[in-house]
């Protein structure tokens, strides 16, 4: 940059190089002006800015060591043939492991049964979570406790709640079972696909609810009353004014719950063990990983769950470049 | 377009506060009314309750003859502006006016001819295709209007559209709203804090307070003759001068000297409930500085000096505050205005008089002035109801009528 050109010796140096890192200041000509006032609020800003990235440091460093370094580790086992029951035969095979998880049924099995599970449940969640956000949202009486009341589930341990569901549906001794007759749906596949996903909305409705009842409160009340005036119904209003408003929420919501569905483990885990074909890819990541200790496979299957799961989150993000609040009006002018 | 009658409307919340009271007003066909009060004083509600957003625990609204109590506001054919504008953010300009009409099952074309109408009308053609984000505050004020006349609606209700301008384009915009609606006669109901928008837009203005209908007139009425101490204060800025005033021999003892007192009013300080203290009512403009008048018109009224305060030239006059000593005239209305005004605890000591004089006075800042006011011009209320004493038929004659 060319404010280092002005020849006012060290202090000006150290000025302009301070005004650099601060980003827009102009260089003033009168070299006077800058030696005189601007340098204790360089000088001032400088102190900030390094005060700044100190007290970010621990964290960043925290998050390299949490996250960065695993997943960069985990992407060097999937290159390599590494099964800790042969450890003598480990060695770098390139891309083999991902030819191999990708030419395998297993993998598109658990891959489908994954994205049969986050579609379905998102989707339901989004409605029920929308109706009972709504609900929440309104509730006059009792608001607290009407609140309270529809987060119980989301409060409770995923394993703990999926133990109840499997007992629940286990004949003989389960209330659910004995409705139909004590039949065992835990033991085909359609019925413990469907009792997964029960379990995951069940779940996880709340959650959704609470993200999209932050949305509905974006929606001012003019906007609804203006609406009924205009002649819209209640359908209307909801339709034509509430949701293109809480669009970005929505987004966010289904972002969040996409991503998290995408990952399901627990409840498959504790309902089926997998069994019947009903393992999620998280499932089988870890059958291979943990039970097979085969890292170099395990590793692969992680890798490729990680690579979909931020595809997911770009294509989410992309929808929000153009969802979020004032940005599609730059283009319109 | 229609008219509109309030026959005894109440509006009571769940908890049991009354927000408004039987209020009773009957809106011509192509009549332009504002309701004006303080904040709290039940104007929107009273809105709210015509437009169909709230409910009507008691009374009877009829628009255009027919009982709509009942009906959802999309049924009862009325447009509304919002203080906040209420634009739809996702929609462009052109799709903002569109939607009553959109929703309203009109075709295509139509549509579009009615939009570009209006448009035009507000000079809004440019921006159809922008979106609120990206307009001014006037811009958008004009596309809430525009949305609201493209239905040729039964009545317009205006929810303080102009509150969240700043000044300048709201003197602008007022003369709009006036012409707009000169121009479509198309009933209206706006609903202001603001006196000037008040007394400048309205055919009739009605004052509220506290849920009940204070006065309903001219602009021009009110503040010539308003009906009590409330409406007196409410109406006029700067507002009318309040000055404690005790009834002594057939005279009234105040800070300004002994003001006579005419028969009528004699006759109705006589009555057996009648006060003893009263709250005397001058406003700026009935001031002169005494040097500058003649005897003709120094006969119709009285003289005091007293020191002057502040002198604020206008140009075409002079505002000039004087402290006269004395007790302060106090009363449940005049608190709640000086709350209104934000002022409550803002008052001093003795009173604080503000005059209108010609800007040919020489008055000076420090100096002792000598001051006439005109008597007839006086209002004399009473501190208990508020009502004013010197209100006779309709008219007030000042504190000498015979």
């Amino acid at each position: 940059m060319s404010v280092n050109a002005t020849p006012a010796g060290a202090q000006a140096a150290a000025e302009a190089e301070s005004e650099q890192s601060g980003g827009r200041h102009a260089a003033v000509p009168q070299q006077r002006s800058r030696r005189g006032s601007r340098a204790p609020l360089s000088e001032n800003k400088r102190a900030e800015r390094r005060l700044g990235w100190l007290l970010c440091a621990p964290a960043a460093l925290v998050m390299v060591l949490v996250t960065a370094y695993p997943i960069l580790y985990s992407v060097w086992l999937s290159l390599q043939r590494f099964d800790l029951r042969f450890p003598d035969e480990r060695q770098f095979v390139g891309l083999e492991n991902y030819v191999t998880v990708l030419t395998n049924d297993f993998w598109w099995t658990a891959f489908g049964v994954t994205a049969l599970i986050t579609v379905v449940t998102v989707a339901v969640e989004l409605v029920l979570g929308m109706g009972l956000a709504l609900i929440m949202h309104r509730t006059l009486v009792g608001r607290g406790i009407v609140r309270t009341a529809a987060l119980i589930p989301y409060g409770i341990v995923t394993v703990v709640a999926a133990f109840s569901w499997r007992y629940a549906w286990t004949p003989g001794t389960g209330y659910l079972a004995n409705l139909f007759d004590g039949s065992a749906p835990l033991t085909e596949r359609a019925s413990s696909l469907a009792i997964i996903m029960l379990a995951e909305i069940w779940k996880t409705t709340p959650f959704m609810a609470l993200l999209l009842m932050a949305g509905l409160a974006l929606v001012p009340e003019d906007l609804l009353k203006a609406a009924s005036t205009d002649g819209a119904t209640a359908w209307q209003r909801f339709t034509k004014v509430m949701l293109p408003v809480m669009k970005p929420a929505i987004l966010v919501a289904l972002l969040f719950r996409t991503l998290d569905a995408f990952r399901v483990f627990d409840n498959i885990f504790v309902l089926t063990n997998g069994g019947n074909e009903t393992s999620s890819v998280s499932m089988l990541a870890y059958n291979n990983l943990i039970r097979g200790l085969n890292l170099g496979i395990g590793s692969t299957m992680s890798v490729l769950i990680f690579i979909t799961v931020a595809i997911i989150a770009f294509v989410f993000v992309k929808l929000f470049g153009t969802a979020a609040p004032g940005s599609d009006d730059g283009e319109r002018r | 377009m229609a008219d509109i009658v309030l026959d005894k409307v109440s509006k009571r919340f769940p908890d049991g506060t009354t927000a408004v009271q039987d209020v009773d007003l009957e809106i011509a066909d192509g009549e332009f009314v504002i309701l004006v009060g303080p904040s709290g004083c039940g104007k929107s509600t009273t809105l709210n309750m015509i437009a169909g957003l709230e409910d009507i625990s008691s009374g009877e609204l009829r628009i255009g003859g027919e009982r709509v109590n009942d009906k959802a506001p999309r049924d009862r054919d009325i447009a509304m502006v919002f203080q906040s504008y209420a634009l739809y953010p996702n929609m462009t300009v052109r799709e903002n006016m569109a939607f009553p009409l959109r929703l309203a099952k009109l075709d295509k074309e139509t549509i579009n001819q009615k939009v570009d109408e209006a448009a035009k009308v507000l000079e809004l053609t440019a921006l159809l295709d922008r979106k609120p984000a990206n307009l001014s505050g006037g811009q958008r004020q004009r596309v809430a209007m525009g949305r609201a006349i493209v239905r040729q609606p039964k009545a317009f209700l205006m929810d303080e559209p102009l509150s969240n301008l700043d000044a300048k384009l709201r003197v602008q915009m007022r003369t709009v709203v006036s012409r707009l609606q000169k121009q479509l006669g198309t009933t209206t109901v706006y609903v202001t804090h603001d006196q000037t928008e008040a007394m400048t837009l309205g055919d009739r203005v009605v004052i509220m307070r506290g849920g009940a209908v204070q006065q309903v007139g001219p602009p021009q009425e009110l503040y010539d003759h308003p009906r009590n101490l409330f409406v007196a204060g409410f109406i006029g800025s700067p507002s009318m001068n309040f000055v404690h005033a005790a009834v002594e021999d057939g005279k009234l003892r105040t800070a300004l000297g002994d003001v006579p007192i005419g028969e009528r009013v004699r006759r109705e300080l006589e009555a057996g409930d009648a006060p003893r203290e009263l709250i005397l009512g001058i406003r700026p403009e009935h001031f002169e500085d005494a040097a500058l008048i003649d005897d003709e018109t120094r006969r119709r009224g009285m003289e005091f000096e007293a020191p002057v305060d502040i002198v604020e030239s206008m140009g075409s006059d002079k505002y000039v505050y004087f402290t006269v000593e004395g007790e302060r005239a106090t009363a449940a209305e005049l608190e709640e205005l000086a709350a209104d005004a934000g002022a409550a605890d803002f008052a001093g000591g003795g009173s604080n008089l503000v005059t209108r004089l010609s800007a040919e006075s020489p008055v000076r800042e420090g100096e002792s002035r000598r001051v006439w006011f005109n008597l007839e011009k006086i209002h004399l209320f009473d501190p208990g109801s508020g009502r004013n004493l010197t209100l006779h038929e309709g008219r007030s004659a000042g504190a000498l009528a015979d």
